[in-house]
């Protein structure tokens, strides 16, 4: 692991308390972040990863903070990854889900924050169905905002996680070749996976049906194939987006069993290229259609890490972005 | 800023080896004691203990290294955040006599921290603090070193920097006080 040795410069900015910080006040897109943003939060998750791996879990740094969630949109896996992140840094946790709000009553966005805010909340966690939602609320309201997927736009901690697991796993990003598979067009992990990975200097390939790649990817400098053997022989770590049958209000391939036949992940494609493939996927996996389940649970799947990855690398962002949060 | 030596390399260490004395007459053999030095500097302390140690005792000391950021009680009363160190224990501490090592005592908010810090990996059956250097009458918190290398009288303007062989070529501690006008 980095940094287990006392390095050199690590003690001499210790000892003079030297503090770096986020070039943002927001986590509204990877888009937005630098390169040494990444790194700086792939840092700090790393002392995170080793925090909840302790028998206490749980460090008092925030517990003079408050977030709310803010979920418009269905979520098992991030919005239990942000809960627990937050509480593992001891901040008071709110949760609100749109099924159950006043927001079936006509209330607006902003006027659904700003009620929250006023209640001395110090952070907005969001997720919403519409693109540019995150990035909205923070021109309209006072306060700090992590995006945790808006439409089809951007998923940044999803890909800062994706990203930390590929770097635990080969060491590195820097010149690994990462092809991301399945539903391009929806996927707001694609997106953010392809601004954060480049930033980390890999190379991104995108594969899918012509239909579920968007027209426009060409100018953020990816490889765009439509044939899956061709992205695995190409690639070092394959992550497999799913379909997002939810988002597509018109037919962008003829059956789910066609698109089985064309794009999933097995054995027997993987069998075909002489090397170890990373395999990872954001979840949730439609098992037997995108990926085989015998390849889901492979030892070269690093799904699961990806999850536990996923409460480290978010408790870093909510620590470093909290710094900014007024007192008093 | 005037800097006068307080301790030259030969004293930094004969003063170790005499805390390793006053060390081995409580813990024995180590068998369920364990240092843990606090980061950064106090590595380099817990580091030179343990060998000076383990020539002394026949016996292999446990180190383990602790960060205390996410501990702190100045969190948000920075500018920015702090970044983390690395935290390397390897070993348990339940039930084990542990001993916090830190080059220099000055406001005892690292200690602190560093108490509540320890407890997260378990319950140890004690706690002791070792310095290097206590600087008195400057502690704002009711807390105590069990075993002190030098105790020194400062002013809180003054500043204490221990200076290792490994990071610096020699060990050295230096004061550095402001020229009063």
């Amino acid at each position: 692991m980095e940094g287990r040795t006392w390095k050199r410069s690590n003690i001499i900015a210790f000892t003079h308390f030297e503090m770096k910080d986020l070039s943002t006040s927001h986590l509204l897109g990877i888009k937005d972040l630098s390169k040494n943003d990444i790194n700086l939060i792939f840092k700090t998750a790393d002392s995170f990863k080793e925090v909840i791996n302790r028998p206490i879990k749980k460090v008092p740094t925030l517990r003079d903070v408050t977030i709310a969630n803010l979920f418009f949109e269905n979520s098992t896996r991030t919005k239990l990854s942000f809960e627990l992140a937050e509480k593992r840094l001891s901040a008071d946790v709110i949760n609100f889900s749109a099924a159950s709000s006043s927001l079936n009553k006509g209330e607006t966005l902003i006027d659904t924050a700003n009620n929250i805010l006023s209640m001395k909340v110090d952070m907005l966690v969001m997720r919403h169905p519409h693109s540019g939602a995150a990035k909205f609320l923070s021109e309209k309201t006072n306060t700090i905002i992590i995006n945790a997927g808006d439409g089809t736009h951007e998923h940044p901690t999803q890909a800062l996680l994706d990203a930390f697991s590929i770097r635990e796993k080969l060491g590195d990003v820097n010149g690994k070749k990462v092809a991301l598979i399945g539903d391009i067009k929806h996927s707001r992990v694609a997106l953010s996976n392809i601004f954060a990975l480049q930033k980390l200097g890999a190379k991104v390939m995108v594969c899918g049906p012509t239909t579920l790649i968007p027209k426009y990817i060409k100018q953020l400098d990816v490889k765009v194939v439509h044939n899956i053997e061709e992205a695995i022989k190409w690639c070092d770590v394959a992550n497999m987006l799913r379909i997002q049958l939810e988002r597509q209000n018109i037919q962008y391939f003829p059956s789910l069993r066609e698109y089985v036949t064309q794009f999933q992940l097995n054995k027997e494609i993987l069998e075909k290229v002489n090397k170890p493939i990373t395999i990872l996927h954001p979840g949730p996996i439609n098992r037997g259609v995108e990926i085989t389940s015998q390849i889901a649970d492979s030892e070269h799947s690093i799904i699961l890490n990806q999850v536990e990855n996923g409460v480290a690398v978010r408790m870093a962002i909510i620590y470093l972005l909290a710094g900014s949060v007024n007192r008093g | 800023m005037k800097s006068t030596e307080i301790l030259n390399g030969l004293q930094v260490s004969l003063t170790i080896n005499r805390l390793c004395f006053q060390l081995i007459e409580n813990h024995n053999d180590f068998s369920s004691s364990v240092l843990i030095g606090l980061q950064p500097n106090g590595i380099f302390l817990a580091n030179r203990l343990k060998n000076s140690l383990q020539d002394s005792i026949n016996n292999i000391v446990s180190v383990g290294s602790l960060d205390i950021t996410f501990f702190r009680d100045d969190f948000r009363r920075k500018e920015k955040p702090l970044i983390p160190s690395v935290t390397n224990i390897d070993f348990s501490i339940e039930n084990k006599k542990v001993i916090l090592v830190d080059d220099v005592f000055f406001t005892g908010r690292t200690v602190r921290s560093a108490l509540d810090a320890i407890m997260t990996f378990g319950r140890p059956s004690s706690v002791e603090f070792l310095t290097l250097i206590e600087r008195r009458f400057v502690q704002n918190i009711p807390i105590k070193a069990d075993y002190i290398g030098k105790s020194i009288d400062t002013i809180k303007e003054e500043k204490v920097s221990v200076l290792w062989k490994e990071e610096h070529g020699k060990d050295q501690i230096l004061l550095h006080s402001p020229i009063l006008k």
